[in-house]
């Protein structure tokens, strides 16, 4: 069932709603790089990766990587619409037993692959996954979701050299390039551009696209589909925070939630009704 | 036990002070300078702060050469991201050539909270504590934390010292010594000793309270220095109450309880209980939650000191 773009647009639009909402009730956890994120995870679960929430280890299933993991409310409100379990869940994010932790957890929540959090060894992760796919002769795809300021890690580097050797052409990756990290820029803490040039000196095919230009990732998911012989990586110019003006572009989002009084406000930025 | 700092606030504060006094003190952090406090320091000193982004292992490596060339740099983030991702550069370039680098993370253990497993040290200590040339230091809150890092400063080789995120009860008063190497007797006891690191003194503290109503009489060694083992004073904890129980904000396995085991099985084995993490990973949740579920309450360790007390021989 592909989904028209304007439909992707207003179930992003829903999937941010879900974020606010979501981070609102947990009082913790990380705002802006999940509301730059989301159009893409919406785009790869609602219209690209072959998969089945009822049948969540399905084995011709493309995988997904949220390397960045501390967008994980992005991820766990995308698998909760998709129906990989039910949306009450989320009023349970990073409490004590909830099986939504703080960062991606593969062995409490149905849907994701691996544990991520640690920045900087989920491209590796996706490299396995690829290669062991391919072994196997699947022809499943692994899509990896990275942070520009995750790109500083060393070992994002080993594995795009890894991913280009073993010619991964299953494998894409998707630069979350929002500018910014923890500290304020990335290019003023550790500068990481150009990025679509080093990863064309490491041998990948490279993509550049605006991140919440709905029709444009979608063209770039299926453009990447067709490249043969070598990885993919769509760097997506984002927006931190986006969708809620307040947050936009503000690095002190980073790790921090809706309060009650940002809450309605936030909700207006979306088109939706507070009603809580 | 009154105000409550936390130890990472304390270190912040303590090295802008020395940033002052010393022109060789360099910091270094790994986009995390809000979070560990030394952005208190980056402020002050900007030409001696270097943010080396998200790159934990290279910013190891380039400390180690700040070190040989005269500089003395603090290194901070979170403690799974310092000694975990950086722990073999931490052995080859900081500790093999004793190199003059202190590793002072902040977030260490469960007390991390809702981040949950991923970003929670619960064997940092261990493996800290496994490498020759190293120095392990754990303080039980702010004043002493203030001590441990002038401490660290002042003494020349690699140094690690594992703070902590949330505001924790103060142990210590204005009269407090710190020496590198020396555990403190917090409170007199006979029956048992409570041998505890970290925020988990304040615990043995309370626990003992607890005790002394059941007419139990437990002392309190808050080792702050896991390496190099103050051997003496928990000798003399074992000869002189027969019974001991350790606690840590960390696994049972290689941490504090390691040692004190190690120690006393070959010098005077007496019943040992090692309160900790027991071999699990953490998981999400509100700190004082996690405290509750991983059994680091003070009522866990008056019920670890009565089941020590049944088995003492
Ligand atoms: C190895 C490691 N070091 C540090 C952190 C702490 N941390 C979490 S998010 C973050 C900044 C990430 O920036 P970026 O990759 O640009 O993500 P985004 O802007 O999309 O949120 C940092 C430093 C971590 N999770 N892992
Ligand atoms: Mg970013």
């Amino acid at each position: 069932m592909k989904e028209t773009i304007a439909e992707l647009e207003e179930k992003a639009r829903e999937l941010r709603v879900s974020v606010i909402k979501t981070l609102h009730r947990s009082q913790s956890g990380h705002t802006g790089g999940s509301l730059s994120s989301i159009d893409m995870i919406t785009a790869l679960y609602f219209h690209k990766m072959r998969h089945d929430p009822r049948n969540p280890l399905w084995e011709e299933r493309d995988r997904f990587i949220l390397c960045k993991g501390h967008a994980a409310p992005a991820q766990y409100v995308a698998l909760a619409a998709a129906g990989y379990f039910p949306k009450e869940d989320l009023m349970m994010l990073r409490r004590l037993g909830s099986h939504l932790q703080g960062h991606p957890d593969s062995k409490s929540t149905p849907g994701v692959e691996v544990c991520t959090g640690s920045l900087g060894q989920g491209l590796s992760m996706a490299n396995g996954m690829a290669l062991g796919l391919k072994l196997d002769g699947k022809g499943c795809r692994v899509y990896a979701l990275l942070g520009d300021g995750e790109l500083q890690e060393g070992q994002v580097w080993e594995a795009a050299m890894a991913a280009a050797h073993y010619r991964l052409d299953n494998l894409c990756a998707l630069i979350d390039a929002n500018s910014l990290q923890i500290d304020g820029e990335v290019a003023k803490v550790m500068n990481v551009a150009p990025i679509a040039d080093k990863f064309r000196a490491f041998g990948w095919r490279t993509l550049e696209i605006d991140g919440h230009d709905m029709g444009e990732i979608v063209a770039a998911l299926d453009n990447a589909e067709t490249i043969k012989g070598a990885p993919t990586v769509i760097v997506a110019r984002t927006v931190k925070g986006k969708g809620v003006s307040f947050f936009e572009n503000k690095a002190a989002y980073h790790g921090v939630t809706p309060s009650d009084e940002e809450l309605p406000r936030a909700l207006e930025c979306l088109g939706e009704q507070c009603n809580l | 036990m009154s105000n409550m700092i936390a130890t990472r606030d304390a270190y912040g504060e303590t090295l802008a002070e020395l940033g002052g006094e010393n022109k060789d003190i360099v910091v270094l952090d790994a986009d995390l300078s809000g979070s560990t406090k030394t952005g208190v320091f980056a402020k002050k000193f900007p030409e001696r702060f270097f943010n080396m982004g998200i790159a934990e292992a290279n910013m190891v490596g380039t400390a180690a050469g700040l070190a040989a060339a005269g500089k003395i740099p603090f290194v901070s983030t979170f403690a799974i991201f310092a000694a975990g991702r950086a722990w073999e550069q931490i052995r080859q370039s900081v500790a093999y050539p004793k190199a003059n680098v202190k590793i002072v993370p902040t977030h260490g253990g469960i007390t991390v909270g809702e981040d949950g497993g991923s970003h929670q040290s619960v064997e940092d200590i261990a493996i800290m504590r496994a490498i020759p040339n190293m120095t392990v230091i754990v303080p039980a809150d702010g004043p002493e934390t203030k001590l441990a890092i002038r401490a660290a400063a002042a003494h020349k080789g690699p140094v690690y010292i594992r703070l902590g995120r949330n505001k924790v009860p103060t142990v210590f008063d204005d009269g407090y010594r710190f020496e590198i190497g020396k555990g403190v007797e917090v409170a007199a006891g006979t029956d048992l000793t409570f041998v505890t690191t970290g925020l988990m003194t304040a615990q043995a503290v309370t626990a003992a309270g607890l005790l002394k109503k059941e007419g139990v009489s437990a002392r309190v060694v808050h080792i702050a220095t896991i390496k190099p083992l103050d051997q003496e004073i928990i000798l003399k904890a074992a000869r002189e109450t027969g019974a001991i129980v350790t606690a840590e904000e960390h696994s049972v396995i290689g941490g504090l309880g390691g040692a004190v085991a190690e120690l006393l099985s070959e010098k005077h084995p007496v019943t040992v209980k090692r309160v900790g993490i027991n071999d699990r990973f953490g998981t999400s949740g509100k700190a004082e939650e996690l405290l509750k579920y991983f059994g680091l309450t003070p009522q866990d360790l008056v019920e670890a000191a009565r089941e020590t007390l049944a088995g003492k021989r």
